[in-house]
């Protein structure tokens, strides 16, 4: 019997564009592409099996190994710092981690700065390394509104096309990081399931080159 | 008395075979207590896997700590003198903070550590026994080798500033291939070198003389050799791939200088088995033995679901009560 890969991908856009690229690297999957209600989907031929889980979650499925291998944007992998392989940058959903405030706001390095975040430990890892005094304020979504309502003096923030801060008034004043997404291997499963994972991985290096 | 077999858990079951194993090396027992001066700790913080501790205060005001590692005790009883070797194991509860965890766990850790004047047979026993104990509880189990002074080296010898170089370290421990070509171009140092030490892994005997031919300055050389030969001796152990080079295993540059070494087995998603040379713990301390060890976290084991039919040695111990 063929060893199977498992395969954790994210719910959304972004897992859907990387299965087109499974799926033309040869990692098809045809049950994944009929509508319904199943979570896993394998095909035994290709030694594959995917599921969808959240987006957030793919790394602790991947870093617990009940996946061995997972689709994950690096802003989780820097907010979570699974203890996992990280194989591929695979060049899709690119955007920055970035911070922005109210278009016109001086900062002022008399008071602690009010950060409002869905990402407290990158937020707060940055200004760290600016040794800058800071008070985080975790929030879950809609992190656009805290300037706004003087909950905090600027957000951290994954910002793609800068159009949801202009519309509300926000602009990008320092740039933290850039993400895309990633491929993420378990440690131990990448040691025992080693060919059949590098060969997915190259899969994808391939289709991300025909993509670029 | 007797005991059906069937009554061990893996844990237990895996405890029993690893002493005996241990013993048949000619390692001795070391039996420590729960409770530690805090003190010890406190100094020696970056060694320990997790930096909280539990403490409290006894009865003549000394501050304890519920012991959150096994090694710092064991090389404190140990003594420095030319041509001695001291071997010691040990099956103990440590407290710690498992990473990502939010609580104190009581983790069983079972681990060897050999002591005193080592030379590269002494030290390539040690990984022989750490491949040992992990085909004793699993069928299939890989143990990777990496070697930190070499890794240092080439760092080293890289150009790469100290910020760069702890970026590119981070780099190696996640297997990031591109991240590490990122870091090299930002700071215009050409990473083909890094890249392809990184991308190597694989059977000693392949993937050593790949990287031989890329190094250059003497200290990389140097450490390559010491890797070499650690690697040498392990040739004839008929372990064949499941003895593994690979540079993604990195302990920290503080403590760690020679060779180190991860082990897992098969159904259990982390590793299991974790070690290293750390002459440099022992320097810190004003000692000047060479030290190396390794523990195995035995109540992973629990998560897997049939052992290794080679524990036969639980079978053994067992009937030898039984008499």
């Amino acid at each position: 019997m063929k060893t199977m890969v498992n395969i954790a991908l994210p719910k959304g856009r972004l897992g859907e564009k990387t299965y087109a690229m499974l799926k033309a690297a040869g990692f098809e999957c045809p049950a994944i592409e009929e509508s319904n209600r199943k979570l896993v989907f394998e095909n035994p031929e290709k030694g594959v099996r995917y599921f969808w889980v959240k987006p957030s979650d793919v790394a602790i499925y991947v870093e617990r190994g009940a996946a061995d291998v997972g689709i994950v944007g690096k802003d989780i992998l820097l907010e979570y710092k699974p203890d996992v392989y990280e194989l591929l940058d695979l060049g899709l959903g690119k955007c920055r981690m970035a911070v922005a405030a109210p278009k016109g706001f001086k900062e002022t390095t008399g008071t602690t700065l009010k950060v409002a975040t869905k990402f407290p430990n990158i937020a707060q890892s940055y200004y760290d390394s600016k040794s800058r005094d800071i008070d985080i304020i975790k929030l879950n979504g809609s992190i656009e509104i805290a300037p706004l309502l003087g909950l905090s003096h600027v957000i951290v923030d994954i910002v793609e096309t800068g159009g949801t801060l202009r519309a509300n008034n926000l602009e990008v004043c320092e740039e933290i990081v850039p993400i895309s997404a990633r491929m993420i291997a378990n440690k131990a499963g990448y040691k025992f399931k080693y060919q059949e994972i590098n060969s997915i991985r190259q899969g994808l290096e391939r289709q991300r080159e025909v993509q670029q | 008395m007797k005991i059906d077999n069937s009554i061990f858990t893996n844990e237990e079951r895996a405890i029993f075979a690893l002493r005996s194993l241990y013993d048949q090396y000619g390692y001795n027992r070391y039996k420590m207590g729960r409770f530690e001066e805090y003190d010890l700790y406190v100094r020696n913080k970056d060694f320990l896997v997790s930096d909280e501790v539990i403490t409290f205060t006894d009865r003549s005001g000394r501050l304890k700590a519920l012991k959150p590692d096994v090694t710092l005790s064991i090389i404190k009883n140990t003594t420095d003198a030319p041509g001695k070797v001291q071997k010691l194991y040990y099956n103990e509860n440590v407290y710690r903070v498992p990473e990502g965890s939010r609580s104190f766990k009581e983790i069983m850790q079972a681990g060897v550590e050999c002591v005193g004047d080592l030379d590269t047979k002494s030290i390539a026993e040690v990984v022989l026994l750490a491949a040992r104990s992990l085909d004793m509880l699993s069928d299939r189990f890989v143990l990777d080798v990496s070697h930190m002074g070499f890794i240092s080296a080439v760092l080293d010898a890289s150009g790469l500033s100290d910020s760069g170089k702890n970026r590119a370290l981070n780099c190696f421990r996640h297997k990031n291939l591109h991240e590490l070509d990122e870091v090299c171009r930002a700071e215009g140092v050409d990473s083909c070198k890094l890249t392809a030490i990184l991308d190597c892994c694989g059977n000693p005997a392949q993937v050593l003389p790949r990287i031989e031919q890329l190094l250059v300055t003497p200290a990389e050389q140097n450490a390559y050799q010491e890797f070499r030969e650690v690697c040498d001796a392990l040739e004839d152990s008929g372990y064949g791939d499941a003895l593994r080079v690979d540079f993604s295993v990195g302990n920290d540059l503080k403590y760690y200088s020679g060779v180190v070494f991860k082990g897992y087995v098969e159904g259990i998603p982390t590793g299991i088995l974790s070690g290293g040379q750390y002459d440099a713990l022992l320097r810190k301390i004003g000692r000047n033995s060479k030290a190396i060890g390794f523990a195995i976290y035995v109540d992973l084991l629990d998560k897997m679901d049939g052992m290794s039919d080679n524990m036969v040695a639980v079978e053994e111990y067992t009937l030898e009560n039984n008499g």
